[in-house]
């Protein structure tokens, strides 16, 4: 009891409890700022700038080698799948090296390629780095305090994220229950759909519950709401901003100078 | 306060609308008032706080801390004010865990107590409890229960608790009201004049009265005929392996009771002695009359050959549910295993009648209430008569009235030769049933006998 109380001294002289290292709000906002450009054009040269930049960055973005090999290790395969695809099927122009029925491998589609490969990195890597370290309910508290969204909605939500784990368990027992009432043997798609259409009832009724536990602590109740976490947005969080805005206008800027920026509609 | 009365008298309805949870005139008719110091209780928030039967319902956030301030926050308390008030109420219920610990990794008692914390960080004068202990082991309705009283004898708040095992909170109440099912107040009054005066009526409506509990004795082993044998089993989650080297045996007629704490692994076992899962090691079979086609273990069989032999009883009945009505669901086995569909009728019928369910046969399952469900749920299996049932916890959140009939029900199928194994908590239950125990122990298995 005493350890308890001595830690809520220390919770009332901190005034709230630490909040995240960086407000998960300005990583939302560095992505965007990152990746939103490179969607905007197909050329080589502003992925590579960006890329180049963000691998630069890397040693600073506080995670080990490892979580970031393994995190970004589905866009390692994305990347090259999409270069494929686009190299056997992309545009064709210039010398045609190989041709197969639609497959047609040809300058053009060798140059589109690499600039899918590299831009699916470039959008990807950064993207998946900035948002592996968000904490649902760090980022929930941002949202609602800095960009002023309603409380009842991001807080619904966060709430309903929890509820996504169980989904899991459900699914499986709605199986084994299908086998233990006799009906697994044929119809497999009728049966996903009837077990589908119970997930769809069992959610239902867990999110009504909820819905009934939450106003049970006063949720969406007359008076202003406040937080008990802090959502700080100082210097670091802009600095994360410039860095991601200079980024992308770097990238940008290159590619414009060097004649290879090409607007994704116009060709 | 203890608040008994039969269900469909109303209980959880009165809670709610106590706790200002009711809704507008589109969700049922309202007469009358409900005043909390003074003020309708309805739109009247942090007043009065519910906990719910459902632990899983009443967590909101992913820290222990931060759920704990959700309320706090809803009532709009400063920032500087809150972590005081959640660290308080934290103590008062006994949990003690870092701010920071995560709340999808705590017990079912554990996460009771976290929900008792999040109510009492809004200080509420009125505490109300929605069968509060249904879904926990008893390591976990006792914590609850303490929980409960420290937090009483500390706040001095009001307590209203809905509960059908009245001497899970006897010590800690004071006054008992019954509700009649048609409406209106039965009794009213301090607990032993109400609980003898009433003992009767209140048996009937399914309350467990203390000194009333129904009696059964286990039946007498009788052939010594092998139907089902586990040897060497492993089972677990995943790969990981929870319980190994186990060895059963269940006789024809036989009731084997499984006990154990939570994440002993006793629902898994359940699962692949029904032969929905494969264990991990070792092997299930049957008796050389039960195989199919020369296969023993039951993991292997169709499932329209499992459900003749073998009957599974989840612990949650509405994930058994798969058809619109109770009728329909009880034809889903029979038609299975290719009963035409004239005989689907004369095996059913039987089975609304001494399983309660006529009157509701017409009706949705998932509209029913636990204790129909529940019955449901064993009648589904029963309809295609097979020689073996596997129960997981068939008594949990039953009022006394349907715990008795599930034992009259198991043990007529018992002398008529099925065999049932129960994964089960409540004690009462193994003492009523068990001719043969398991207890499977958190580290290393257990010895059944």
């Amino acid at each position: 009891m005493s350890a308890r109380l001595a830690s809520g001294a220390d919770a009332l002289a901190l005034g709230a409890r630490p909040g995240p290292r960086i407000n998960p709000v300005a990583k939302l906002g560095a992505a965007v700022l990152i990746t939103g450009p490179l969607i905007l054009t197909i050329d080589w040269v502003s992925a590579t700038v960006a890329l180049v930049l963000v691998a630069a960055l890397l040693p600073f973005a506080g995670i080990g080698w490892r979580q970031f090999w393994l995190r970004t290790l589905p866009v390692w395969f994305a990347a090259p799948l999409a270069g494929v695809s686009v190299l056997l099927y992309g545009r064709t122009s210039g010398t045609v090296y190989a041709e197969w029925l639609l497959v047609r491998i040809s300058d053009g589609s060798i140059e589109l390629a690499v600039a899918t490969v590299l831009r699916v990195l470039a959008i990807g890597v950064p993207a998946v780095v900035l948002f592996i370290s968000i904490d649902p309910t760090d980022l929930a508290d941002g949202l609602a305090q800095r960009l002023r969204l309603p409380a009842r909605f991001v807080l619904g939500a966060l709430a309903g994220f929890r509820l996504v784990g169980l989904f899991l368990e459900d699914w499986r027992s709605l199986e084994l229950a299908r086998r233990a009432r006799g009906i697994a043997d044929r119809g497999r798609l009728r049966r996903f759909a009837s077990m589908a259409f119970s997930l769809l009832v069992l959610s239902i009724r867990r999110g009504s519950k909820l819905a009934v536990g939450m106003e049970a602590r006063a949720f969406g109740g007359p008076a202003p709401r406040t937080w008990a976490r802090r959502s700080p947005f100082g210097r670091r969080e802009i600095a994360l901003l410039i860095i991601g805005a200079i980024i992308s206008s770097t990238a940008l800027t290159v590619a414009i100078l060097t004649g290879n920026w090409s607007f994704i509609g116009a060709r | 306060m203890l608040l008994l009365g039969a269900s469909g008298a109303g209980k959880s309805t009165l809670l709610h609308g106590m706790a200002g949870l009711l809704g507008g005139a589109d969700e049922g008719d309202t007469r009358g008032e409900l005043l909390i110091d003074g003020v309708p209780a309805a739109g009247l928030r942090g007043r009065a706080g519910l906990l719910l039967q459902d632990p899983d319902a009443q967590i909101v956030l992913a820290r222990v801390g931060d759920d704990v301030a959700f309320g706090p926050e809803n009532l709009g308390i400063p920032r500087a004010e809150i972590w005081p008030l959640v660290v308080e109420a934290l103590d008062a219920v006994g949990l003690e865990l870092s701010l920071d610990h995560s709340t999808s990794q705590l017990s079912g008692g554990q996460k009771q107590r976290l929900a008792l914390a999040g109510i009492l960080a809004m200080r509420p004068g009125l505490v109300l409890l929605d069968e509060p202990t249904a879904n926990l082991d008893p390591d976990g309705v006792r914590e609850v229960v303490a929980a409960v009283e420290r937090m009483l004898s500390r706040t001095g708040a009001t307590l209203v608790v809905v509960e059908h095992r009245v001497s899970t909170w006897l010590p800690i109440i004071s006054r008992v009201v019954v509700l009649e099912a048609g409406g209106g107040v039965l009794a009213d009054g301090d607990p032993d004049t109400v609980l003898t005066a009433r003992a009767d009526a209140l048996s009937e409506a399914g309350v467990w009265v203390p000194g009333r509990l129904p009696q059964f004795a286990p039946l007498a082993p009788s052939r010594p005929y092998e139907v089902l044998r586990g040897t060497d089993l492993s089972v677990g989650r995943g790969a990981t392996v929870i319980q190994s080297g186990l060895e059963l045996t269940l006789p024809r007629g036989a009731a084997l009771c499984v006990t154990g704490p939570n994440g002993a692994g006793k629902s898994t076992l359940a699962l692949s002695l029904g032969g929905l899962t494969s264990p991990l090691r070792g092997a299930v079979e049957v008796s050389r009359d039960l195989a199919v086609r020369g296969e023993r273990r039951p993991s292997r069989w169709r499932s329209r050959d499992l459900i003749t032999r073998i009957g599974s009883v989840f612990q949650d009945p509405e994930h058994q549910f798969v058809a619109p009505t109770v009728r329909a669901e009880l034809a889903v086995g029979p038609t299975a295993m290719g009963v035409a569909p004239a005989d689907v009728d004369a095996r059913i019928e039987p089975l609304l009648d001494s399983l309660r369910l006529r009157g509701v046969e017409r009706a949705n399952p998932f509209t029913l209430s636990g204790g129909e469900k529940r019955r449901l749920s064993v009648a589904t299996a029963i309809a295609s008569a097979p020689s073996i049932l596997v129960l997981d916890e068939p008594t949990f959140g039953q009022d006394a009235r349907t715990w008795a009939e599930l034992v009259i029900l198991l043990q007529d199928l018992q002398r008529s030769g099925t065999a049932f194994v129960a994964v089960t908590h409540d004690q009462d239950f193994v003492d009523a049933v068990a001719t043969h125990r398991l207890e499977l122990a958190l580290d290393r298995a257990g010895v059944g006998s």
